[in-house]
């Protein structure tokens, strides 16, 4: 029986008078991928930031392993374990590569300096298939190496849980399948993943389960083959929906 | 410690023993001259300790220096004169700390503004409060002759670059580098930056202090007006960032030619001084951006070996 | 009570210098720590027309106004442009922006004293005596007064309910979004800095008239602005307006109650404790 990692409970946003999430509950297994998807405008990335500590929700609990993140910064909630990727891939222009990761490294869930933590980088750096850009500085690389470096400085800190906003947006096909086939082996791994996506094949392959938003509220939730093929969902997606 | 490290230490220890020998084989000119130039090389360089990596351009050293200023104008009376640079570092760094804590949470437009007027509310409150009890400016007469001075800010310069190369190896340098690249990565790391911030700025706050703290006997007579005159602050910025900020020994670069070039200037066209001013922020913001390092290291690059 | 009105004469006159800068920073985004050079310009503007030339400075403002929006539209597409189109983040425009207006003021004032000297001037117009609410007040302050609401009046049912007005207060919002929704932004932003100058002259001009400057006090103008466009919230007009006012009322308080040397230091605690207890202003939502 797996052990849920993340639980989410009653969490209500609004900004102003806009309500952007309202009373949102799920839980994350661990050793899973969960997709949070959904159309435009459904409150994906206002969940995804309230779980990640960029601004707390107006109501509702997160609790991460019995922690409560709900209204913490940032910076606590990055120690406590959790690990983000950014939709507009943020990399440290200043620094190389090697550094890049490191800087998942020494501030995070489990702080590694010194050789120790250039040790891990370098591992993660190989891992993820980055060695041989790896003298380039930052500027220089390609749009799916920026990816992979900012992946891997989410998961050079050992995060309990990987929150990936998107990550897969904006590749062509190729790059597509070799994206989809690393975080299928993060998973593989025994990573715990929540996975903000648009793209089908992915959620379809990648995803253990899915929650599905729309206009702020929880529709549906299961199984990629039950949430995809529920009515509901297909609604919001495709039909009459005001998303 | 790797064997560029040990070069670098054995480099830096012989010029500062060049540094020292100057009061020994210098004229009385160059002795003064020197000991403007130590002080400027002090403040530059701790300036950038902080506004280096975070860009958070800080105008508050008038305001920490001339509190040490006065830290010494009220004290050398009753405490023995080593004290009270201690002293006056250990008061900027309290301010440093408190005004921290309240700017540094904010953006680094705040900041910049905020620190701008620090020196003149520093000096309001300052004349107000001598007025009311009726003292004016005090003299500070000791027997500290220039030597001395430019000894101890030799020494405290010594002290600053020490601190500025463990701090440049240590997480706390690395964290402000990240937070100068990106604060929003910075905190989803782990990395608390509000306290960061205010760690870092308490070393230009606490150095600024002890700095006034150890010109005070030069100036001779303290007042608010020129102990906490904001001219001093833009001055630092200026040959902070002319000489650059990404290397520890960047400023010294700005200092040497700023000086001089401000001496010159104010003897031979005394009012065209805050137009000399406004130029070297221009060239900086425009034709040098990062300073003569940043310029060094395009020309390393350009003509071959790895940056 | 006279602490009031006098407060509330120099609020709505600080109220058009702040709403200058506010154009410029909350628009064309640019922190212009020049601003209060361009302030005393205008005011030097007024003095020399009204000395030399006998036009009372009110008349004046139709030339000092446009002649200050084309320099100031000039200063921002050749000198602040370059540092827009080559800024890597917003953080890194402020930085520049701020270090080369920084630079502009400090050669404007050496120029200024060096072209005229450091002398003070000043000049006396409409300085009778006008008895309202039980106190006399100085004509000039009230005519001040009058136009700064008059002009920031129109300035604000311009920028609410213009074509124009909407590109700007866009761009304001958000400049990504609007140049996806057709304003051109750089247009925009060019805009508002000039008009944003213009004003900032126009006031200067109007304090001019009861105001004793010299080439000097720029700096105070710009940072008593500043404290009033984050006290205000960046970018909003009422906000602005009523900082000023409150501002102006502190000042004439601090002046009269306690000491005239202690007003600058009123002002910064003033903004420190809304930066302690709300930083995003006095009604700013946090921008995004």
């Amino acid at each position: 029986m797996s052990r849920i990692v993340l639980q989410v409970r009653n969490v209500t946003k609004r900004f102003g008078g806009l309500v952007a999430v309202h009373d949102v509950s799920f839980d994350v297994t661990e050793h899973s991928v969960m997709g949070l998807i959904g159309p435009n405008g459904s409150g994906k990335s206002t969940m995804i930031n309230m779980i990640s500590g960029s601004f707390a929700p107006t109501a509702g609990s997160i609790r991460l392993e019995g922690h409560e993140l709900a209204g913490k910064p940032a910076h606590k909630v990055a120690r406590l374990g959790v690990g983000r990727t950014f939709q507009l891939v943020r990399l440290l222009p200043e620094l190389s590569v090697l550094d890049n990761v490191i800087a998942g490294a020494a501030f995070g869930h489990r702080r590694r300096w010194g050789a120790e933590a250039k040790a891990h980088a370098l591992t993660l750096i190989e891992r993820l298939g980055l060695s041989a850009v790896m003298g380039m500085p930052v500027s220089a690389l390609t749009y799916i190496d920026t990816k992979r470096v900012e992946l891997a400085r989410a998961l050079a800190g050992d995060p309990e849980v990987l929150l990936l906003d998107e990550w897969l947006a904006g590749l062509n096909p190729t790059e597509l399948g070799t994206g989809i086939a690393l975080i299928r082996s993060l998973r593989d791994e025994g990573r715990t993943i929540i996975l903000v996506e648009h793209v089908m094949d992915a959620i379809r392959s990648l995803c253990d389960r899915c929650v599905v938003m729309s206009s702020g509220t929880k529709i549906a939730e299961g199984t990629p083959a039950e949430v995809l093929s529920d009515p509901e969902v297909i609604r919001a997606y495709l039909g009459d929906d005001d998303a | 410690m790797s064997g560029t490290d040990w070069r670098n230490l054995a480099i830096s220890a012989a010029l500062l023993g060049l540094a020292a020998l100057l009061p020994v084989y210098g004229s009385p000119y160059w002795l003064t001259m020197g000991t403007t130039m130590a002080m400027f090389v002090v403040l530059a360089t701790s300036w950038a300790l902080f506004s280096g990596p975070t860009h958070y351009i800080s105008l508050a050293t008038a305001a920490f220096f001339g509190i040490g200023t006065f830290v010494t104008g009220l004290g050398f009376q009753s405490l023995p004169f080593w004290v009270l640079p201690p002293l006056a570092a250990i008061i900027g760094a309290v301010l440093a700390a408190l005004v921290g804590l309240v700017t540094l949470r904010l953006s680094g437009v705040y900041f910049v503004i905020f620190t701008l007027g620090l020196a003149e509310m520093v000096r309001q409150v300052v004349t107000w409060v001598q007025n009311q009890t009726g003292h004016r400016g005090m003299y500070v007469l000791t027997s500290i002759t220039e030597r001395e001075i430019y000894w101890m800010l030799v020494g405290l310069g010594a002290l600053v670059f020490l601190a500025g190369w463990l701090i440049g190896r240590s997480r706390l340098g690395f964290a402000l580098r990240i937070i100068g690249n990106d604060e929003t990565v910075a905190k989803h790391a782990g990395i608390d930056t509000a306290l960061a911030k205010v760690a870092l700025f308490m070393v230009p706050g606490a150095v600024a202090a002890a700095t006034g703290a150890i010109l005070a006997p030069r100036y001779i007579y303290i007042e608010p007006a020129t102990a906490f005159a904001p001219l001093l602050s833009f001055q630092v910025v200026i040959m902070a960032l002319l000489g650059g900020t990404g290397r520890l020994w960047g400023p010294i670069a700005g200092v040497i030619p700023f000086s001089l070039l401000w001496e010159a200037i104010t003897r031979q066209a005394p009012n065209q001084t805050l137009l000399l001013l406004g130029i070297a922020f221009l060239v900086i913001v425009y034709l040098l951006p990062g300073g003569f390092v940043g310029l060094w290291d395009r020309f390393r690059r350009r003509f071959g070996g790895r940056s | 009570m006279f602490i009031l009105i006098t407060g509330l004469l120099l609020g709505g006159t600080y109220a058009l210098i702040a709403l200058g800068l506010n154009l410029q920073y909350g628009v064309a985004r640019i922190m212009n720590l020049a601003n209060g050079e361009m302030l005393v310009a205008g005011g030097f503007a007024a003095f020399w027309l009204y000395t030399a030339g006998q036009i009372n400075p009110v008349a004046a403002l139709i030339v000092i106004a446009p002649v200050a929006f084309v320099v100031n539209w000039l200063v921002y597409r050749f000198m602040l442009q370059p540092l827009v189109k080559r800024a890597k983040s917003r953080g890194a425009l402020e930085v520049d922006s701020i270090l080369a207006t920084f630079g502009m003021s400090f050669a404007f004032v050496g120029i200024m004293t060096w072209a005229f000297g450091g002398g003070y001037f000043n000049y006396a117009f409409l300085a009778q005596p006008l008895e309202m609410f039980g106190s006399s007040y100085a004509q000039n302050r009230v005519v001040a007064f009058v136009l700064a609401v008059v002009i920031g009046g129109a300035l604000w049912l311009w920028l609410t309910y213009s074509r124009v007005g909407l590109n700007l207060r866009a761009v304001a919002v958000n400049p990504a979004s609007a140049s996806l929704v057709g304003v051109d932004v750089r247009r925009a932003s060019a805009l508002a800095f000039a008009l944003g100058g213009a004003v900032t002259a126009t006031g200067g001009a109007l304090v001019s008239m009861f105001f004793t400057l010299d080439a000097s006090v720029g700096v105070l103008f710009t940072m008593k602005a500043l404290i009033i466009i984050i006290m205000g919230g960046v970018g909003d007009i009422r906000g602005t307006i009523v900082a000023a006012v409150i501002l102006g009322i502190a000042e004439t308080a601090v002046a009269r109650l306690v000491d005239p040397g202690l007003t600058l230091a009123a002002a910064y605690l003033l903004f420190l404790l809304v930066l302690l207890f709300k930083p995003a202003g006095l009604f700013g939502k946090a921008r995004g």
